[in-house]
């Protein structure tokens, strides 16, 4: 075991200790303050803390701003949509009665990483939130498999200035209504419009020479003309109309709805197709965000608590703004019990905050129960080569199914409730013990897995040469259906993309038996 | 690392979305802000209004597992009491289990309708919708246009009344330096300097060169002249067509006796509106009242509603002032004309077809549009009764079944006031046919 843990807070390099001048005092900035702020955090986050990140743009802006980046799920730029107003008009109703607070910042995953943060804000706050965006969560962005694998960072903005313009054309040349009908719908299914698994490449033209030649070479060299005598079947000029081969080439069973839309529905039009694809790209771009809200958060504010302390202790910001920052701090990582008034689920600040401490505690001083429960990190000492290395491979529901802790299962006093309607009473099906450890982390990595959380829908077969009737299956998990009048609304609109009826059958995956049924026909909405 | 300052952005991003939003509950919209007109002052009518839209329009669906079916699993921070193997009485439905289900319904309940504030533009502009203003069109293309000058630039000839004083001087200025001409003050310097040595000793040897530097100064300075002709600018006008954008509206009331308040505050409703509508029409709106009994006077708008006057009633009074006025002051050529006249319907019977004529002849062709609202008692026409009808209307009648421009209808109610409003101006075409 290192007998000098980098990982800890309260060590510092001598060269560091009270180096600095205080970055500002009081409450004002302004842009100067900002840089000195900026480059103080960066001293601290890439030596120290071994972040990589993105290059940081700033961009200071009014309330008013960040109502309206609200209202275009916090992109720079985005088409234009009746939703988005709509959202716009709730936010602005909350804030106005002074019901909700507007967010410190909001943080765009783009290269450059954009953060927007708010001019009310003090200077600590400023520190607090280019520590927590500026260099957590766009260390998570550039480095998390998820982000890496299914974002790209340097087109996102380009993407989305052409998807702008494209619809805004389409709205030109179709009309409003024609542009929102496809938007409604497409919305609607937006949850249905993902990639969980990277797609098989397709081949390209020149694989498929190269193999096409080596075929033809392979042929020519296992010639024998032999063969040319034998008797050949009769040839039966019947299209092959098996459903096997009919649901290889639509690529059935599909789970992305929206895909399969903008590929196999008959009716739709190029430019409905291509706004399908739109909404696709958008929906597949915020995919990875759901999927790390906890690691997510837990990472920027691991990164902004390391280093706002660290600034503290070095001098470069003052003990008044050092206990600002505790308390903004303080507040975002509350987590209150269950029955509390203002308990309204797990705050991800709370479980991503503590989980990566404690993940720190585990490296650097280990108990028994984590050597026994964590063997591979357990006293490595390397802090954050541990926390970098989770930070890059895992999601929600592995990282808490892989690290959370017994310790902190204790500490945060969890326990699992099952509520199943055939029994009279509640449950408790496990605790924060020993006997519960195992089954109560694997139940809340659950509650973090979208696959669980999102209904199982998929396309199941359609027979494009006779009725063209879709239907689609709903895998019911733990026997819960659909909500009915919502499924109904969105397979109205599934049916008016595909331009024929639809079905979709809740079917419960042990015995196959159909749970439901829910049908739609087509509306003439697109034709 | 870059930062950029994005506060002095134009804000409104977020305004196309809006206007789609606005779009989509156009209905909900329109109703909430016809139920705001009802109830509202009428004067407080142009503020901005909260709209309850319910979620029948702007629901966004999604595919989403019931909270209330199947199994739920919660996991529940905080545990204080409870082993493995404990059951709990459920909680009553609508309060369920966990905070996740709680969280959920939650959501649901704001998802069922939400309010939002619509700006006083926008209320004012759903308020108005569908209306227009009766015979624009007509007039627009008939005299809409009026020749009017503006400013262009500079000429080298014109009246003295156009000199443009500040570019001549500039002119002149430019000139005197080029030329050098010698300037006052180093004049005045050597007329003393002169003076000086003249005083001191007549004789002295440098008077004379001083002499002659001072007489060619004089010279120079007569010959290059202050302001040369050659510097004279005048300013330059030109003529453009101007689209009347100025209305007038005529109130007129009976302010006699049987004139009760109720009467006087429908009045003063009907012309508010109108009021309201010709101010978003029209970049200057003018108002002219006239109250009459058995005679007509002009009046300011506080004597208008406020003071009470006795004597019998000479409608015709009032429209010969009112043809007055529109002589003297607003030439309909100029000038968009509205009247609404307001009355109990009392008349002189004697009086009506001088009326009648004075409408004809005079009146209406030259107003847009003649409203003439009948207002009556709050309790209304009793059931059962025949419709009494009085004087005045037996007198507008028959004008207005040959004249559109004349239209009139009867008000009992407060409420009813919006709603004939809009059936006066409802943007539709064809002849109105006047019914109580």
């Amino acid at each position: 075991m290192s007998s000098a843990p980098s990982g800890t807070t309260r060590l510092a390099s001598p060269a560091l200790i009270r180096t600095g001048e205080p970055l500002f005092t009081g409450n004002d900035w302004d842009f100067d303050t900002i840089r000195r702020i900026h480059d103080a955090c960066e001293a601290v986050a890439g030596p120290e803390l071994g972040l990589s990140w993105y290059p940081n743009q700033i961009e200071i802006i009014t309330a008013e701003q960040m109502l309206d980046a609200y209202a275009s799920i916090g992109m720079p730029l985005f088409y234009k949509h009746w939703s988005f107003g709509k959202h716009f008009a709730q936010h602005e109703a909350g804030y106005r009665r002074g019901l909700m607070g507007l967010a410190y910042e909001i943080v765009i995953n783009s290269n450059p990483c954009i953060s927007y943060i708010m001019e009310e804000n003090t200077a600590t706050m400023q520190t607090l939130v280019i520590a927590h965006a500026a260099f957590g969560h766009n260390h998570f962005f550039k480095n998390n498999y998820l982000f890496r694998q299914w974002t790209d960072a340097e087109g996102i903005l380009d993407y989305l200035d052409f998807a702008k313009r494209y619809i805004s054309r389409c709205e030109e040349r179709y009309g409003h209504g024609a542009v929102e009908a496809v938007l409604d719908a497409a919305h609607a299914l937006m949850n249905q419009g993902v990639h969980r698994y990277p797609r098989k490449k397709r081949p390209d033209l020149s694989s498929e020479q190269r193999r096409e030649r080596e075929r033809k070479e392979h042929q020519e060299r296992m010639y024998n003309d032999l063969w040319r005598t034998l008797p050949a079947k009769a040839k039966t000029d019947k299209p092959d109309l098996s459903v096997e081969r009919r649901r290889a080439l639509l690529e059935l069973p599909q789970e992305n709805i929206l895909y399969f839309l903008e590929k196999a529905a008959p009716r739709l039009r190029p430019w409905q197709r291509e706004i399908l694809r739109i909404v696709r790209h958008v929906a597949q771009y915020f995919y990875p965000q759901r999927q790390t809200k906890v690691m997510n958060e837990g990472c920027a504010t691991y990164s902004h608590y390391r280093i706002m302390t660290r600034l503290s202790e070095t001098g470069r910001i003052s003990e008044a703004a050092y206990l600002e920052f505790l308390q903004s701090h303080t507040n975002v990582i509350r987590q209150p019990t269950y029955e509390d008034r203002h308990y309204g689920g797990h705050n991800p600040y709370a479980i991503g905050f503590a989980m990566m401490t404690d993940i720190a505690r585990i490296c650097t001083e280990p108990t028994e129960e984590d050597r026994a429960w964590f063997p591979d990190i357990a006293g490595s000492g390397d802090a954050m080569g541990v926390l970098r290395d989770v930070w890059e491979n895992y999601r929600d529901e592995s990282f808490i199914a892989q690290f959370l802790s017994p310790r902190l299962m204790r500490q945060l006093r969890l326990f699992h409730v099952v509520d199943d309607p055939d029994q009279p009473e509640l449950r408790v099906e496990a605790i924060h013990d020993e006997r519960g450890y195992r089954r109560l982390r694997r139940a809340f990595a659950r509650q973090y897995d979208v696959a669980w959380l999102d209904p199982d829908i998929e396309v199941i077969d359609v027979d494009l040469e006779g009725d063209r009737k879709l239907i689609l299956h709903h895998r019911v998990l733990n026997r819960v259906l659909l909500q009915k009048d919502e499924a109904h609304r969105v397979l109205q609109h599934l049916a008016d993309l595909w331009g024929y009826d639809v079905v979709l059958k809740e079917v419960d995956p042990a015995t196959g038996t159909v749970l439901k049924e829910h049908t739609a026909s087509a509306r003439p909405t697109f034709f | 690392m870059h930062i950029i300052d994005r506060r002095l952005n134009p804000g409104g991003k977020s305004l196309a979305n809006r206007q789609r939003f606005l779009r989509r509950v156009r209905d909900v919209a329109q109703r909430a802000v016809r139920e705001a007109a009802r109830d509202r002052d009428i004067r407080n009518i142009d503020k901005e209004a909260s709209v309850t839209v319910p979620a029948d329009g702007v629901r966004e669906p999604k595919f989403v597992r019931s909270p209330g079916s199947g199994v739920q699993n919660h996991i529940l921070p905080g545990n204080k009491t409870y082993v493995e193997g404990d059951t709990i009485e459920r909680p009553p439905r609508g309060q369920s289990g966990g905070g996740g289900g709680q969280a959920g319904e939650g959501g649901q309940d704001s998802e069922d309708s939400f309010q939002f504030v619509l700006t006083r533009e926008e209320f004012l502009e759903l308020f108005l919708e569908d209306l227009e203003l009766p015979d624009l069109a007509k007039r627009r293309l008939a005299v809409v246009e009026t020749e009017a000058l503006r400013r262009a630039g500079y000429m080298v000839s014109g009246s003295p009344a156009n000199l443009a004083l500040t570019r001549t001087l500039r002119n002149s200025l430019s000139r005197r330096i080029a030329l050098k001409r010698p300037k006052a003050d180093d004049l005045a310097a050597l007329e003393a300097q002169v003076r000086e040595i003249e005083a001191r000793d007549p004789d002295a040897p440098e008077l004379a060169d001083l002499l002659a530097e001072l007489e060619r100064v004089r010279t120079r300075s007569q010959r290059i002249p202050y302001i040369d002709p050659i510097d004279l600018r005048y300013r330059r006008f030109e003529a453009y067509p101007r689209p009347v954008a100025q209305a007038v509206m005529f109130c007129l009331m009976d302010v006699s006796g049987s004139m009760t308040e109720h009467m006087k505050d429908l009045a003063k409703r009907f012309y508010i509106l109108l009021h309201i509508f010709l101010v978003r029409r029209y970049k200057h709106v003018e108002i002219v009242f006239i109250r009459h009994t058995d005679q007509a006077k002009e009046v300011d708008e506080e004597t208008f509603f406020g003071s009470r006057e006795t004597g019998g009633t000479l409608v015709s009074s009032a429209l010969v002032e009112m043809k007055r006025i529109v002589a003297e002051r607003y030439n309909p050529e100029d000038w968009n004309i509205y009247a609404a006249q307001a009355s109990d319907g009392d008349n002189v019977s004697s009086d009506s077809t001088t009326s009648q004529d004075l409408l004809r002849s005079a009146i209406l062709p030259a107003c847009q549009h003649f409203a003439y609202l009948e207002v009556g008692d709050e309790t209304g026409p009793r059931a059962g009764f025949v419709e009494h009808r009085t004087t005045l209307w037996r007198t507008y009648e028959p004008v207005s079944k040959t004249n559109p421009v004349l239209a009139m209808r009867k008000v009992n109610h407060r409420r009813d006031i919006y709603p004939v409003f809009r059936e006066l101006f409802a943007r539709k075409a064809g002849q109105e046919t006047a019914a109580p």
